[in-house]
């Protein structure tokens, strides 16, 4: 553990993708200030697949959104590749989110009024290089599914089409906040499955959230995160496939 | 299509009812703006075609009597392009199976013409042969409602002589657009009209042969108006001439302008009234659809979508309502203008109308509809744009309410729970609440506008012609006669009062300002014909000095005390210097009065009169009607209470018109606004209601806290907007004021009451349709999604 907290001290690493540097993130809610993230340094790289663990409330959703360019941090800095995010301006943050990030929120986000294709669509039509919204539905076993508004598919299936959104855009940074809460243990392996596919096929950088530590081996590493900071580090030495993980 | 367009069209197809009702209120400013702005465009244009065609003149001048040679020095006049003479009398008619008074102008015609200027157009039947010294071209409304066609005949006593006319077409002129008798306010086709005859039977028989005894002329571009009508003035004044006026001051196109402008007004004030109400309700919408979709919209901007991209997307959700709106409004006012014009061409006698629609009329409509709802939600979009999409991911917090006025002031043991928490609501959101009274207000307000049009001229009528005109009938001799004759009036049976007055033309001048008008003399007892002040108390007729129509004193800048000078146009035409004593107040027309005497002797004449105010018992009036007719020192007789009631037939489908619209267009904004505000009420406290049915409260009692906040706005905006509807009646009557008449403002209780109630139906309706979709309250559906 000490070791690769160490590691996030020394000068700046060629192959990190993301670059997290002393980053706190302070709420203020009336009176009192709430501490979401207390200085937290961290690298991710190329085609690296990241665990996220930690207690509710430890400020995992807090540095995913920071990573992606949804929030900044009150203080420190966040660099991907060469570019420090904490000093891009609103356009600069909304092209780094349309051509390098797919997003899975924990609240799935998806849009009432669109069918499964149409939500998915909703972000290949602004994308580079992107999948067929049909195709990434596929990956997520949801291919009879296309032509369903959300109000008819159950929890799981939406957060499937939420997985299918941020994976569509064959994304270079693929941040997910826990991709299979509300899935059984089955589409939780075809979900997870569908992630690792881009991870690896594209290289993609990896970072998912959970309250499964199960999941936690199928990751390179594991973060866990306690009241705002980065309490334990773990190099997941033997990966496990989807299937093989203890659900 | 690109999928966030399909997601604008499924959520307006969603909301659809709401976009329809602001669409409406939309429709509503857009149509009157084009239906106005049409109208007026409409009107000018046939205006000026109809004058240009038709050689309208643009300099007018009566006189007494003047040698033709007379026209060889008015030609030289500088500035003078065309000059043309007549000879125009006013006659007495007789028609056929009609008993009441009937008069009319005795225009000539030079022949085989129709004339060099002021040209006549001939609607039907030919002109007058040369020769032919009978017969007569009627003005095609005159001619209409007595059933008078070609080879019908009439009686007219010209010039004191007896005559037999025979019609041989019907005609409309330029110059008798709006068609009135002297003196009178209000257009009477059955006893008024304008008749066309050959020149030479006409001199003749009022001994004007090489003689006229009114000019007109047109003037060449470069000239000087003031100074054509000075030398034209100058040449015509040892001939009788009464002072030369210009085009401006014609009475017909007078009657017009005050119309355009009265159109003008329109056009400004309900669009403005209409418009803001439609940016308050899509900037409600808006808000609400906004904060709605607040996870939506931080989805997309997560996904790379920029602000501008969001923002653009709620925009066009607007636009798109108001694009609905617009053609609706485009459609509607284009319908409303042609049938506004329409009414115009047969209100005003016009031959024909040119309906123009100009497309920066609808540009400006189009484009000012926009520009409000862009603003009117520019604020909401901004803030669905700005909001930092991490944010915007969490659920907005719960909403802070905090403990009322009322329970401030510890009045809160009055009120129930339910009613509670209506009134914190209401104060949890003071500028949504005001504006949605305001917008209900407005409606209120728009709504007494057509009532009070109808009370203007009740009230109008009510004191010129009850009040201060109490005379059954008005005789107007041919030459000031002496006070004698009105014995032989008397002594006609039936007749139970009589009253003298003598009448001249005047320019009365004060300072730099002057106006033309008539300087009447009354009988200072006089029981007829009564002078009143703003109490509608009698004023007394001063033995010295003059009285003016108050709004005169205005238009003068004179206050009593003050000298005003006063230049006959008659006669010897004496100029003197008289103190103004007082101020009458009337509405219609503006004059100066004095006693008679004392204007018999500024005029250096004795005890004369210009005609004769009389009562007479009813039963006898056919007989005294007759009796008359038969008199030849009388030139004409007028009848006001019968032109009075055809002026309200006339009027009151007017004002029904315009009452029905007034309805339609207040009744879309309350309905507008209450149904959008209920909608939205709803849908934001869907599941506090629900929770509410859970819990076992009625859907009676579950309506009464929704519905009950806007009851309590109601209840505020109504006596609010009789307050505004007033004021606008106000403006309006002040803005549509002239010195032809003035408007009183007068609003009734039954004005009030329609608005009042207009305003508690529209809420019914909406409330009826909120009370059925409480009954589809999904308790299950809002207690299991998350907020
Ligand atoms: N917009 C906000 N305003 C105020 N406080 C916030 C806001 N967002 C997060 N917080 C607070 O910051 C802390 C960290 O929140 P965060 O959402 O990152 O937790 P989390 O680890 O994702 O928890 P969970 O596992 O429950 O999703 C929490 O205490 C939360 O209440
Ligand atoms: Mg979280």
């Amino acid at each position: 553990m000490s070791q690769d907290k160490q590691a996030t001290h020394e000068p700046r690493d060629e192959a990190a993708v993301f670059h997290v540097h002393g980053v706190t993130k302070v709420y203020q809610m009336g009176e009192v200030q709430v501490h979401a993230l207390r200085g937290v340094d961290l690298d991710l790289y190329r085609g690296e697949f990241t665990v996220l663990l930690g207690a509710s409330g430890s400020g995992k959703s807090t540095l995913l959104n920071i990573l992606g360019g949804l929030d900044t941090p009150t203080d420190g800095h966040v660099f991907y590749g060469g570019r420090d995010l904490t000093r891009a301006t609103e356009g600069e943050l909304t092209e780094y989110r349309r051509d390098h990030v797919g997003f899975v929120f924990q609240f799935y986000n998806l849009i009432p009024s669109l069918t499964a294709q149409e939500n998915v669509a909703v972000v290949t039509e602004i994308a580079k290089a992107p999948m067929q919204p049909a195709e990434a539905l596929q990956l997520v076993g949801l291919g009879e599914r296309l032509d369903h508004f959300p109000a008819q598919l159950s929890g799981g299936e939406q957060q499937r089409v939420a997985i299918a959104r941020a994976i569509a855009k064959n994304p270079d940074v693929l941040l997910c906040d826990e991709p299979t809460g509300a899935l059984d243990s089955k589409t939780g392996i075809v979900v997870l499955e569908a992630l690792q596919r881009v991870n690896q096929e594209l290289d993609t950088t990896t970072a998912v959230i959970t309250h499964n530590a199960g999941i936690a081996q199928m990751a390179d590493r594991v973060i866990y995160l306690a009241d705002g900071s980065i309490s334990d580090v773990r190099m997941n030495l033997t990966k496990l496939a989807p299937r093989e993980l203890s659900w | 299509m690109k999928a966030l367009d399909i997601k604008l069209w499924r959520e307006l197809w969603g909301m659809r009812m709401q976009a329809l009702a602001i669409a409406m209120v939309i429709v509503g400013g857009v149509s009157i703006f084009i239906m106005s702005l049409s109208t007026l465009d409409s009107l000018y244009e046939t205006r000026e075609t109809y004058y240009r065609d038709h050689h309208f003149a643009q300099v007018f001048a009566s006189l007494k009597r003047a040698p033709l040679p007379l026209v060889q020095r008015i030609e030289t006049i500088p500035g003078v392009d065309k000059v043309e003479t007549r000879v125009v009398a006013y006659v007495n008619l007789g028609v056929t199976g009609f008993a009441d008074p009937v008069s009319a102008h005795l225009v000539s015609l030079p022949d085989r013409s129709r004339g060099l200027l002021n040209q006549i157009y001939l609607r039907k039947g030919r002109l007058v042969e040369p020769g032919r010294d009978h017969e007569v071209i009627l003005s095609e409304e005159f001619a209409q409602v007595h059933k008078l066609e070609a080879g019908d005949t009439l009686r007219a006593t010209i010039n004191g002589r007896r005559k037999t006319l025979t019609v041989v077409g019907h005609a409309l002129s330029p110059e008798y657009i709006y068609q009135i008798a002297p003196g009178a306010m209000f257009p009477d086709y059955q006893r008024y009209g304008v008749m066309w005859m050959a020149r030479k039977p006409l001199a003749s028989a009022y001994d004007m042969d090489g003689a006229f005894n009114d000019v007109t002329l047109t003037l060449s571009k470069d000239s000087n108006e003031q100074d054509v009508i000075d030398r034209l003035d100058e040449l015509l004044k040892p001939y009788g001439g009464i002072g030369a006026y210009v085009r401006k001051d014609q009475l017909s196109n007078r009657f017009l302008t005050e119309e355009l402008r009265q159109q003008e007004t329109i056009a400004t004030v309900f669009p403005i009234i209409f418009l803001g109400v439609a940016a308050f309700l899509l900037n409600v919408v808006a808000s609400r659809l906004i904060s709605l979709e607040r996870e939506q919209i931080a989805g997309l901007k997560a996904f790379g979508y920029s602000n501008f991209a969001v923002g653009l997307h709620y925009l066009k959700l607007v636009l798109m309502i108001v694009g609905l709106g617009i053609l609706g409004g485009i459609a509607a006012g284009i319908w409303m203008g042609k049938g506004m014009s329409n009414i115009y061409m047969e209100m005003y006698s016009l031959p024909f109308m040119i309906y123009v629609l100009k497309p920066k009329v609808i540009v400006a409509a189009a484009v000012f509809s926009m520009l409000v709802a862009i603003l009117g939600t520019l604020y909401a979009v901004r803030q669905a744009a700005k909001l930092p999409p991490a944010q915007a991911m969490r659920p907005e917090p719960p909403a802070l309410y905090h403990a009322t006025l009322v329970e401030r002031l510890g009045l809160q043991r009055w009120f129930s729970q339910p009613t509670r928490m209506i009134l914190r609501h209401i104060e949890r959101r003071p500028l949504k609440s005001l504006l949605t009274t305001l917008g209900i207000a407005m409606a209120c307000g728009v709504m007494m506008i057509g009532g009070f049009q109808e009370g203007a001229i009740d009230h109008m009528v009510e004191v010129q012609y009850s009040m201060s005109q109490r005379e059954d009938l008005i005789a107007i001799y041919t030459e000031p006669t002496s006070l004698r004759s009105l014995y032989s009036l008397l002594s006609l049976q039936g007749v139970e009062h009589v009253e003298g007055f003598r009448e001249v033309s005047a320019k009365l001048q004060f300072e730099h300002r002057f106006y033309r008008t008539s300087l009447q003399g009354l009988q200072p007892d006089g029981e007829l014909k009564r002078l009143l002040d703003t109490d509608l108390k009698v004023v007394d007729l001063p033995q010295q000095g003059v009285i003016l129509t108050d709004h005169l004193t205005e238009l003068l800048h004179i206050k009593p005390g003050d000298m005003l000078t006063i230049e006959v146009l008659e006669g010897n035409r004496p100029t003197v210097q008289v103190p103004l004593i007082g101020t009458t107040k009337e509405f219609i027309g503006l004059n100066a009065y004095m006693q008679r005497e004392a204007l018999n002797r500024l005029l250096k004449e004795g005890n004369a009169i210009s005609g004769a105010l009389l009562t007479v018992d009813e039963r006898y009036q056919r007989e005294v009607y007759g009796d008359l007719k038969d008199m030849p020192r009388i030139a004409g007789v007028v009848e006001h209470k019968s032109a009075i009631q055809a002026f309200y037939d006339t009027l009151a489908e007017t004002v029904l018109y315009f009452t029905f619209v007034t309805t339609l267009l207040g009744g879309s904004i309350a309905f507008g606004v209450v149904y959008n505000n209920m909608r939205i009420a709803l849908s934001e406290r869907n599941r506090e209601l629900a929770s509410l049915r859970v819990l076992g409260f009625e859907r009676r009692e579950v309506a009464y806290i929704l519905l009950g906040e806007l009851g309590i706005l109601i209840m505020v905006a109504i006596p609010l907007g009789l307050f505004i509807g007033y004021g606008l009646c106000a403006y309006l009557a002040f803005q549509f004021n002239n010195d032809l008449y003035r408007i009183p403002l007068v609003l009734g209780m039954n004005v009030y009451a329609f608005a009042a109630l207009v305003v508690i139906i529209s809420s019914l309706i909406s409330a009826l349709m909120i009370w059925r979709n409480l009954a589809h309250l999904d308790m299950v559906a809002v207690l299991k999604t998350k907020e």
